[in-house]
């Protein structure tokens, strides 16, 4: 196929990608690359590469959008961003270390996961308990606006919200994916933030996360201008369409799609893996 | 003795005032990086258009773009892919950016605890993208 062809095809693919992210609030980087792996035979390492660059897109357009509100918690975000960077190095040299089979599988589990969590209902796990005594020591309680005023709210179990970042980066970095599902699973259901505190702040460090590996993928030649183009502008044009269709649409039935969908790719991404063809 | 309020809330009106720059910030630097990618990608389609690219082969070693100084040549020589590349780079940048600028801001109001913790998360970030 010629590149002007690749390049069209590309576009749109990343456009649905985006758009389907924006309105799930799940990112696109989770279809990303089993979209250029199983439907345009890209090497993985390719796939991943072009992924984090969409990553880093979609999150730094979307926390430009939400940062005004003064939901995300920037202490929270800055201290947690020590763990995920760290991750995402460690996750982009576990990249260079393993097969690219490895890769597949490990992506294709991540992504059964997220399609599960992703029916999930929302709920706010925010305890009326003690903060924990280093969230006092960082300042990290805060407050949130409501319909009521401002709500304050508490921070527990630092050290383990720490450590699921780190891992939260490691999957970010081998992956090429925002981890917005981890980072989620660290704030709200580890750290006790309400919901949408965490999902924007998880948004905020996303791009961050990703910029620490994204170097070292360039580096080492796993971002490619022929795929970034195409996959860079068209997650973006399909995040930007999403963030302004999504206060028009019922998006639960949304999120069930794409949960049917990211299941399908997971399957057909650990069917490939298992028979050699990645 | 009272303490001032936002230092147990940990949000006030400077925080506020941040993050109105760090989103100009970073609307801005994506803006630029898509930009800068739309520019060069037209020119690598009108310059490459018909030629038939393998990516299932991974030669990513052997790629001509893997660091700062190879993209700024490439730029500076009007090569178009390299021009997409320098998108990319600028899109890399734009979280850093926005990392730094939250540094100077802690730096400012003297909160010297998370002006180091953004300094280490820029130590890192600077790694990643020069060293690696």
């Amino acid at each position: 196929m010629p590149v002007t062809d690749i390049t069209i095809l590309l576009f749109l693919g990343a456009l649905a990608a985006g758009l389907l992210g924006a309105l799930t609030g799940l990112g696109g980087g989770a279809i990303i690359v089993p979209l250029l792996t199983i439907l345009f035979h890209v090497d993985i390492r390719y796939a991943v590469g072009t992924s984090l660059v969409s990553v880093i897109a979609t999150s730094s357009g979307a926390a430009a959008a939400y940062v005004k509100e003064g939901y995300s918690n920037i202490r929270v975000g800055m201290l947690l961003e020590i763990a995920t960077t760290i991750g995402a190095i460690t996750g982009a040299f576990i990249a260079g270390l393993v097969s690219p089979t490895a890769v597949a599988v490990i992506f294709g589990i991540v992504l059964l996961h997220t399609a599960w969590t992703s029916t999930r209902p929302r709920v706010d796990h925010m305890s009326g308990g003690p903060s924990d005594p280093i969230a006092l020591r960082l300042r990290l309680d805060s407050t949130f606006p409501t319909a009521n005023g401002p709500q304050h709210y508490q921070v527990r179990r630092v050290p383990l919200g720490f450590g699921l970042m780190y891992i939260a980066g490691v999957l970010s970095g081998l992956l090429g994916i925002g981890s917005g599902v981890v980072k989620v699973l660290a704030m709200d259901r580890a750290m006790g933030l309400p919901f949408k505190v965490s999902t924007t702040t998880s948004n905020f460090m996303i791009g961050v996360t990703a910029a620490a590996s994204a170097g070292i993928y360039l580096h080492r030649g796993y971002i490619v201008p022929g795929l970034a183009f195409p996959v860079m502008l068209g997650v973006l044009a399909g995040a930007l369409a999403g963030a302004r269709m999504l206060p028009h649409l019922h998006t639960q039935k949304l999120r069930v799609v794409f949960s049917v969908l990211v299941a399908a790719l997971a399957v057909e991404l650990l069917l490939n893996a298992l028979t050699g063809k990645i | 003795m009272s303490v001032p309020h936002t230092l147990i809330t940990g949000h006030s009106t400077a925080d506020d005032r941040t993050e109105q720059v760090v989103g100009t910030v970073l609307r801005l630097g994506v803006l630029i990086a898509a930009a800068v990618t739309l520019v060069g990608g037209v020119l690598y389609l009108i310059q490459s258009g018909a030629t038939h690219p393998d990516y299932h082969t991974f030669r990513g070693q052997f790629s001509p773009l893997r660091s700062l100084a190879d993209v700024a040549r490439g730029v500076a020589a009007g090569n178009a892919d390299a021009i997409v590349q320098a998108g990319v780079v600028l899109l890399i940048a734009t979280p850093i950016a926005r990392v730094a600028l939250t540094l100077v801001a802690f730096a400012i109001r003297k909160d010297r605890l998370y002006a180091l913790i953004s300094a280490l998360v820029l130590v890192l970030l600077a790694y990643g993208l020069l060293g690696g």
